[in-house]
């Protein structure tokens, strides 16, 4: 186990402070830079797809990790980035302004409605994103001039800068910029003071306005910058989807960015990129599954979501802060060997909240 | 170094039919520590949430300075150098104690989101100017031992000083305190008695408190204000209220 030893207050802004993250996440970087070495093409596809969910579950996670509101309707945002970015792309925008124009639409929706909910708690807020997902999802079909409606609309072929990007490297490399850029700007939020006012607001809104915190502005700026990165991993994702259909944008995906980011661990960065992972290598595991079981269980219809749901249920029943929760056990573990038990993570109550002001 | 005086005139609220405070007015001057007593229920929090400007007044007026509060909003109260801390506890429980005590700093501190995502050689200053204050008050209230330790981790007593010190990161001239003693036992108590004292007298703070434990408001209180049933009883020195026969009436009922 390492014992910090700081002497100055700069040590506490550092974004890595032991050495074993800067080992771990030099290790995770020097991976992702030479995979177009190691892996097959395919690969390399699905795991440029993964970053651009990663970015996604980053800005769902903003919103409903470290504010505190939920949203059962984020994937119109991404939905939004997708379609406006294809439609920039199509009209001859470059593909850098595009991208960029795409983000902030995105943002502008997202302070929309967060102005329309900053006053709504809970279940109304959850019912709300949700009736704005179906809303933005039929408005997707419905808007033949810019989405092709129902019939779906095609991506024009990636090109940054004038230089066509055809290979599957190229791309994945863009993803990857990309997705660095999002961690690395979150990671900053939440040092400073804009994310430490996001964080206020999601544990006590009464102290947090006391404190001088604008609580409604601050559910704005939560909702315009979780929007934007979500708008921004949908424009990326585009590329890999080359069609878009209004179905792609649906309550199901809203689901699955919910999902992932209550498996990777509500509260945490890293906890977005590990639901991400986690996503993407499910219906991995469930095609080798099929094979596996026997033909009446694996070919069974609703096998998917069956299983999706039974770890949805187990995540939330045995391990409530997710895969990033259980990494942080794990870890733990090796770094007081022997001496982990099973009530080091317990924790204890030490007084239970009676009446608050509401 | 504070010269500022809050005056509540006539200050009233109504719950549906209850009125919750009835015709109030009180001065508080610079640099005085002046405690409001009364029974369960007589609107000692309510006055408090009012002069936060958490609740709207049914009529009346609060100023603080020359400043109208009434015309500012809740968040804007910190600003104009009022802060308060929370009968129930109110801290950001899934923080350190560290963050607790920034966001603490917040008025004081940069608005731009922008240069906030890229963590600006600025930002980094400003963390570091704003880290070197939120140090004092950690000193000043003892609490080093905890300071990376999650709130949700803490002992009652514990957070009822981070609560504490959070309001004076806002480096406030007048700090509301909502029962600073409630839950504590004699010996915490006592700390919280000198602290008072301290911040008085080094910070140079006005003090409003609302407080049950009449030792510790006969300690360091040298005006009491006696309420109940949101009316005002009297004001005046510890022992003058307390040898109030109102007051007396109002702890004990009728007849004693």
């Amino acid at each position: 186990m390492q014992f910090l030893f700081k002497t100055s207050y700069r040590d506490d802004l550092r974004l890595l402070p032991k050495t074993g993250e800067k080992i771990r996440v030099g290790i995770a970087a020097l991976f992702l830079l030479s995979a177009p070495l190691i892996l097959h093409e395919y690969y390399l596809a699905e795991l440029g797809l993964m970053l651009a969910y990663a970015i996604a579950g980053i800005g769902l996670m903003i919103l409903t990790g470290f504010t505190g509101q939920v949203s059962f309707g984020h994937a119109a945002f991404l939905g939004i980035g997708a379609y406006a970015h294809t439609y920039f792309l199509s009209q001859g925008v470059p593909f850098s302004v595009s991208i960029l124009a795409a983000t902030m639409i995105s943002a502008l929706l997202g302070m929309m409605i967060g102005r329309s909910s900053s006053k709504m708690h809970g279940f109304y807020l959850a019912i709300a994103t949700l009736a704005f997902g179906i809303l933005i999802e039929t408005v997707f079909g419905e808007w033949y001039a810019v989405t092709g409606g129902h019939a779906g609309i095609a991506v024009p072929a990636l090109s940054v800068f004038g230089i066509r990007f055809s290979e599957t490297w190229q791309h994945y490399y863009l993803d990857l910029v990309i997705m660095a850029a999002v961690v690395w700007g979150a990671a900053n939020l939440f040092r400073s003071p804009t994310g430490r006012a996001f964080v206020a607001v999601r544990d006590s809104e009464l102290s947090a306005r006391c404190l001088g915190v604008n609580v409604e502005w601050v559910k704005i700026q939560a909702f315009g910058v979780s929007a934007a990165v979500t708008g921004l991993a949908g424009a990326l994702l585009a590329h890999h989807l080359t069609y878009l259909a209004p179905e792609t944008f649906g309550v199901l995906e809203s689901l699955k960015l919910m999902l992932m980011i209550v498996v990777g661990g509500l509260g945490s960065i890293l906890g977005a990129v590990f639901g991400a992972v986690f996503i993407s290598l499910l219906p991995v595991a469930i095609s080798f599954l099929k094979d596996v079981l026997p033909p009446a269980i694996g070919q069974t219809a609703g096998l998917e979501p069956l299983l999706f749901g039974l770890l949805i249920v187990f995540v939330i029943v045995f391990e409530p802060l997710g895969l990033y929760g259980r990494w942080m056990k794990v870890r733990f573990f090796f770094e007081t060997f022997p001496y982990y038990r099973k009530s080091s993570f317990v924790r204890q109550k030490t007084y239970l909240k009676t009446d608050r002001l509401r | 170094m504070n010269d500022k005086r809050l005056s509540v005139r006539n200050l009233s609220i109504d719950f549906g039919g209850v009125r919750a405070v009835d015709d109030v007015s009180f001065d508080v001057e610079p640099g005085e520590t002046f405690a409001i007593i009364g029974p369960n229920g007589a609107g000692k929090s309510t006055l408090f949430n009012l002069i936060s400007r958490l609740y709207q007044p049914t009529g009346g007026s609060i100023s603080y300075g020359n400043q109208d509060l009434l015309k500012l909003k809740a968040h804007q109260i910190v600003h104009a150098g009022i802060g308060r801390t929370f009968q129930n506890i109110e801290l950001f429980d899934h923080a350190t104690v560290l963050e607790n005590l920034l966001v603490g700093r917040h008025a004081l501190m940069g608005r731009n989101l922008f240069a906030h995502f890229g963590f600006l050689p600025s930002v980094r200053r400003s963390e570091v100017a704003h880290r070197q204050k939120v140090e004092d008050i950690i000193d000043l209230m003892e609490i080093a031992q905890y300071r990376d330790e999650k709130i949700a981790d803490l002992p009652y007593g514990a957070r009822k000083y981070v609560e504490l010190a959070r309001a004076l990161c806002a480096e406030p001239s007048l700090l509301l305190l909502d029962e600073p003693a409630s839950g504590l036992n004699n010996e915490e108590t006592d700390d919280v008695s000198f602290w008072l004292d301290d911040i008085k007298h080094e910070l140079g703070v006005t003090l409003l408190m609302v407080e049950h434990d009449m030792n510790l408001v006969g300690r360091v209180a040298e005006k009491v204000m006696a309420v109940s049933d949101g009316r005002l009883l009297t004001i005046g020195t510890p022992e003058e209220v307390r040898s109030n026969a109102d007051v007396q009436r109002a702890y004990l009922g009728v007849g004693s």
